[in-house]
Parts: structure tokens; C-alpha cells; sequence
């Protein structure tokens, strides 16, 4: 049985699955690290204060950033077990696509980010052409 | 230009880790130790450098902007990549392709339009502000009650 054929005969649900996990863990790690970096401040004004060092030092003593990585890692341990049993033409533009929507979905609920109707559409619009782009 | 950084950085040192993994002979499960000789060949190693550097902006620019506005922001990575093998690697573009990189550039322009940060008013400032007033307003009111009973008694 080749790659292909392989690929073809993954179960809709076990596909949907696969994707749901690459999304989710790509989005927790995304919410966490932009916290992390919330919670910091402006990192120019921290490397004009105490130097690079200084900024590389506040960026990996924050326990957000570490769990944000974590995910980003599992995100990206995801996505290869994903690509081993799915088609990379179905896996990269679905994930990139729907990580653009549940972004903007928990910048607004977790983040409490000002996600008004122009963000929305850049959403949407930006996640339509990834797909198309991708595909 | 952070965020540029961040839209040119991640696509070219993903182009950089495929060119130099595809000039690799295959590396099998048995050899594992021949994936860490291969982060020392030159595409690889410009790859993760930029890729490092991809990483950096991106916190950077996450520091001082909110992660609804640098995403969509950063998508314009992609459209550079496929003008890039357009026009540097001649390679061809279908039409869905193009329709897909014309809805990114009006998605970044869109975003690119708006603040890129919400603006919060800091709830201990306001805390602090609110008690503030309310202390002073008391004060006001007992000063006044005690002109009161003073006139009063008079």
C-alpha cells in the first residue's frame, strides 16, 4: 500500500481529529506566549533598559512563555503525526486556516483583545486565501 | 519593519530547511545521528538562523501588539513566498493562487488600518482613581455637614 492510498483510507473522523489537535495545541500555544509577552511589556523598551541579555533573561524566566512552548511543541509534534497518516495537502491548509479563526476567537474570550468587525474580516479573509494559497 | 521581519524570516528559513534537506541523501531510522551533521550544512544552518530570528520578532512584536493583529498581519509571508517562486524561481501560478494572495493583501490591509493594541484602561489605575474620588467626595460632604451644624449652632 503506498503513501496515497494510505492517506485515502484515514476514517473522516479520525482526519477531523487529527486536525482538531494540530488547531488546538497551535492555538493554546499562540494565547499563552502572547500573554507571556503581555505580561513582560514592550520588549524594545526592556532591551533599551537592561540589554539583550536583559530582555533574553525576562522572555525565559516567564512560566507562561514556557507552557506556550510546550504547546507550540506539541502543536508541531501534532502536525507531523497528522502529515504521517493525512495528506500534506489537506493537513497545512486546514490547520493554518482554522488556527486563524480560533485565534481571533480566543484572543477575544482569553485575551480580552479588541476584536471588532475589521479584525473579523481580515480573519476570514486571511484564512480563505491561506486555503487557497495552500491548496 | 519587525513585523515585515517576521512575514520574510519564517517562509525563508522554511525554504532554506527544505532546499537543504532535499540536497541531503534520505536519512534512515537507523542512521539518526546523521540529522544532527545535517543542521551544520549551509542551508540548514541559514534556516534555523532565520528561523531564530523569525522567533525573536515574533515576540517582539507580540510585546507591543495584540495576537489578532500580528497574525493576520504576518499572513502577507505567504503571498511573498509565492511572488518570490513567481517571479525568482519562475515558477507558475494557477488562478486560485492568485485569488488566494489578493484576499490575504485585503485581509492584511484591512487589519493593517486599525490599532494594533486594545486599549484597556489599567483596572488598579482606575481602582485607584475611583477611591480616590470617592474619599475626596466624602470629605467634601462631611466638611460641608460640619459648616452645617457649625452655622446651625451659631
Amino acid at each position: 500500500m503506498n503513501f496515497a492510498s494510505q492517506a485515502a483510507h484515514v476514517n473522516p473522523w479520525s482526519a477531523a481529529t487529527m486536525i482538531a489537535c494540530v488547531v488546538l495545541c497551535s492555538t493554546a500555544g499562540e494565547v499563552l506566549t502572547a500573554a507571556a509577552m503581555k505580561s513582560l511589556g514592550d520588549l524594545d523598551e526592556i532591551r533599551a533598559r537592561a540589554g539583550i541579555k536583559g530582555a533574553i533573561r525576562a522572555v525565559l524566566t516567564c512560566p507562561l512563555f514556557f507552557a506556550g512552548v510546550s504547546f507550540l511543541a506539541l502543536a508541531f509534534f501534532s502536525l507531523l503525526f497528522a502529515l504521517n497518516h493525512l495528506n500534506l495537502s489537506l493537513v497545512a491548509p486546514a490547520s493554518a486556516s482554522l488556527t486563524l479563526v480560533t485565534n481571533a476567537v480566543a484572543g477575544k474570550i482569553l485575551l480580552k483583545e479588541n476584536v471588532d468587525r475589521r479584525r473579523w474580516t481580515a480573519a476570514v479573509l486571511v484564512c480563505i486565501g491561506v486555503y487557497f494559497l495552500a491548496h | 519593519m519587525i513585523l515585515g521581519l517576521v512575514a520574510i524570516c519564517a517562509p525563508l528559513g522554511d525554504s532554506c530547511l527544505s532546499r537543504g534537506m532535499t540536497r541531503l541523501p534520505t536519512i534512515s531510522h537507523d542512521h539518526p545521528a546523521t540529522l544532527i551533521a545535517a543542521v551544520f550544512t549551509p542551508w540548514i544552518a541559514t534556516g534555523i538562523a532565520l528561523l531564530i530570528g523569525f522567533f525573536a520578532s515574533y515576540l517582539t512584536a507580540l510585546s507591543w501588539a495584540d495576537l489578532t493583529f500580528v497574525l493576520p498581519a504576518t499572513a502577507f509571508g505567504n503571498v511573498i513566498v509565492a511572488l518570490l517562486s513567481r517571479f525568482w524561481l519562475h515558477e507558475p501560478i494557477s488562478l486560485e493562487r492568485w485569488a488566494g494572495i489578493l484576499l490575504i493583501t485585503l485581509g492584511v490591509s484591512f487589519v493593517a488600518q486599525g490599532p494594533s493594541l486594545t486599549e484597556r484602561p489599567g483596572i488598579a489605575a482606575f481602582g485607584v482613581e475611583s477611591s480616590k474620588l470617592e474619599q475626596q467626595s466624602a470629605a467634601n460632604e462631611t466638611e460641608s455637614a460640619v459648616e452645617v451644624v457649625e452655622e446651625q449652632v451659631r
